[in-house]
């Protein structure tokens, strides 16, 4: 990884808006993250969260504003341009080819880092991909199906699986959408050790419900409702925050 | 009640539920737990029709449900709510809703008490389900259930994607229900918001029937939560810290 000074911003958004018909979903968001830094993204349902992750990834075009990463302006690259530069994400919704098995879609996923130039050679070695893709579904907990077909995992599994698919395409800076849905308190614990492993070798953007997994992992958590950013601290800040308990943790 | 017997499922030549038995009554919860891939939804699908199972029984009050097409089982009074919001896409939050009430011939006023428990629904009457954020879709395919006004109802991962405000309201909802005479069928992996919403517990161990028991039992018996769940400490801490609210009762009914 390219040395960067510590106090540049890994990624920055400046002005960034997204409306849907009107609607905006994401209204002149000014937002940065530290490299290496764990930072937790939280707030009602429909408060934007997603979207803001589909503007950063390149998965949305933005309405109004720009987006920088390691200080070269990224707004108007498509989302696989992005993949090459080093931004990997999973989605709420499961994206996995359900009839391959899961191993293979590793496979297919460490392949993406072919486009990263110096790493084709790496690539190109069938072997080296396979056992890349072995050492990240022991790393998530996966190793049990890896011959099934993807589309045979348990839900939460399959959420799992595309975890696995983000490492394997070696980011720089991990956008998991609710990665916890769907798993079991143990499976839970499993990736939350992973991810606090992985902190610091890359940047992790985490939007997530449980705040469990959110106190125990970040070191700031920014929270959006109606578009905006509403607060950002660290987690003692906010959960004393009392505009996020009255609209999102409903503490009294 | 929901009475289930002998419940066999398979996927090809894979058994994946083996002689499942259980009952849900009016006016109880069973959390129906048990680790990923132990065949909880398998079993939820099988008891909606919307998978047929190779042996075993499913009546509602007697009625033979087993075998009937998908459609015809919300009418006898089994409401579902799959696990990852399974909406029509296409039609709006009004619409999908009006599917709800279409099941057993509600009328608009129905729907009130269902946006006093998701008041972001009414905002969004007109918005195609595809635009919703994944909690709100989450609301939805809730809403949608409960507007059938079900006997039963059977819950797969309900607080799934909810903000813990309206994950704590949801579960009070639940208890308000089961105190109407409705029966709730819960699979959940946030297991101290099972345990303390259910009065009694059954736990499934790769496709069979492991153990069956009240809360208080299960919580008692830490080799047992470890060897079923996998839960080490005391349940709710390692990553499912649950939502807070009343939940279940404190007294016995």
């Amino acid at each position: 990884m390219v040395a960067v000074a510590a106090l540049t911003p890994l990624l920055e958004t400046v002005g960034l808006t997204k409306r849907f018909d009107g609607l905006a979903a994401v209204q002149g968001v000014d937002f940065s993250l530290t490299p290496g830094e764990i930072r937790a993204l939280i707030g009602p349902n429909g408060a934007g969260k997603t979207t803001l992750l589909g503007l950063i990834c390149g998965r949305l075009a933005p309405t109004a504003g720009r987006i920088r990463f390691r200080g070269r302006d990224i707004t108007d690259l498509e989302a696989h341009a992005r993949v090459a530069l080093g931004i990997a994400y999973t989605f709420q919704v499961t994206s996995v080819f359900r009839t391959m098995t899961v191993f293979d879609n590793v496979v297919l996923a460490a392949q993406r880092r072919w486009a990263r130039g110096w790493r084709a050679a790496l690539a190109a070695d069938g072997r080296a991909v396979r056992e890349e893709a072995a050492r990240v579904l022991e790393g998530v907990g996966l190793t049990a199906g890896w011959d099934r077909p993807a589309g045979a995992l348990p839900y939460g599994h399959q959420r799992l699986l595309e975890v696995a698919m983000a490492l394997a395409a070696d980011p720089i800076l991990l956008a998991l959408d609710e990665p916890t849905q769907g798993l079991a308190e143990e499976e839970i614990a499993l990736l939350t050790d992973l991810l606090r492993r992985l902190a610091g070798r890359l940047t992790i953007l985490l939007v997530e419900h449980n705040m469990a997994v959110v106190l125990e992992l970040a070191r700031r958590v920014t929270v959006m409702h109606e578009g905006r950013i509403l607060a950002e601290g660290s987690p003692p800040e906010i959960e004393t925050n009392p505009e996020v308990q009255r609209v999102y943790l409903g503490a009294a | 009640m929901l009475t289930v017997e002998g419940l066999t499922c398979a996927y090809g030549q894979a058994r994946v539920v083996h002689q499942v038995s259980f009952h849900v009554a009016p006016g109880e919860v069973l959390a129906l737990l048990g680790r990923n891939g132990a065949g909880k939804t398998t079993t939820l699908r099988a008891i909606m029709g919307l998978l047929r199972p190779v042996a075993g029984r499913v009546r509602l009050d007697g009625v033979e449900l087993t075998g009937l097409p998908p459609h015809a089982v919300p009418r006898l009074g089994l409401g579902y709510v799959p696990q990852g919001r399974r909406l029509f896409p296409a039609l709006t939050v009004e619409e999908n809703l009006r599917m709800g009430l279409l099941v057993r011939d509600g009328r608009a006023a129905d729907l009130e008490p269902l946006f006093a428990l998701f008041p972001v629904l009414r905002e969004r009457l007109r918005q195609r389900a595809a635009t919703l954020s994944g909690g709100e879709q989450q609301m939805v395919a809730t809403a949608r259930a409960l507007a059938a006004r079900p006997r039963i109802l059977l819950l797969d991962e309900p607080t799934e994607g909810l903000m813990p405000l309206l994950a704590a309201r949801l579960l009070e909802t639940l208890a308000a229900l089961r105190a109407q005479g409705v029966g709730v069928l819960l699979v959940e992996q946030r297991i101290e918001a099972a345990l303390r919403m259910a009065d009694r517990v059954a736990v499934l161990e790769t496709g069979r029937l492991a153990w069956q028991g009240s809360p208080a039992a299960l919580r008692a018996d830490e080799g047992l939560l470890l060897r079923l769940l996998g839960v080490r400490r005391a349940p709710g801490r390692p990553g499912g810290r649950a939502p807070e609210g009343p939940g279940a009762p404190r007294s016995a009914r």
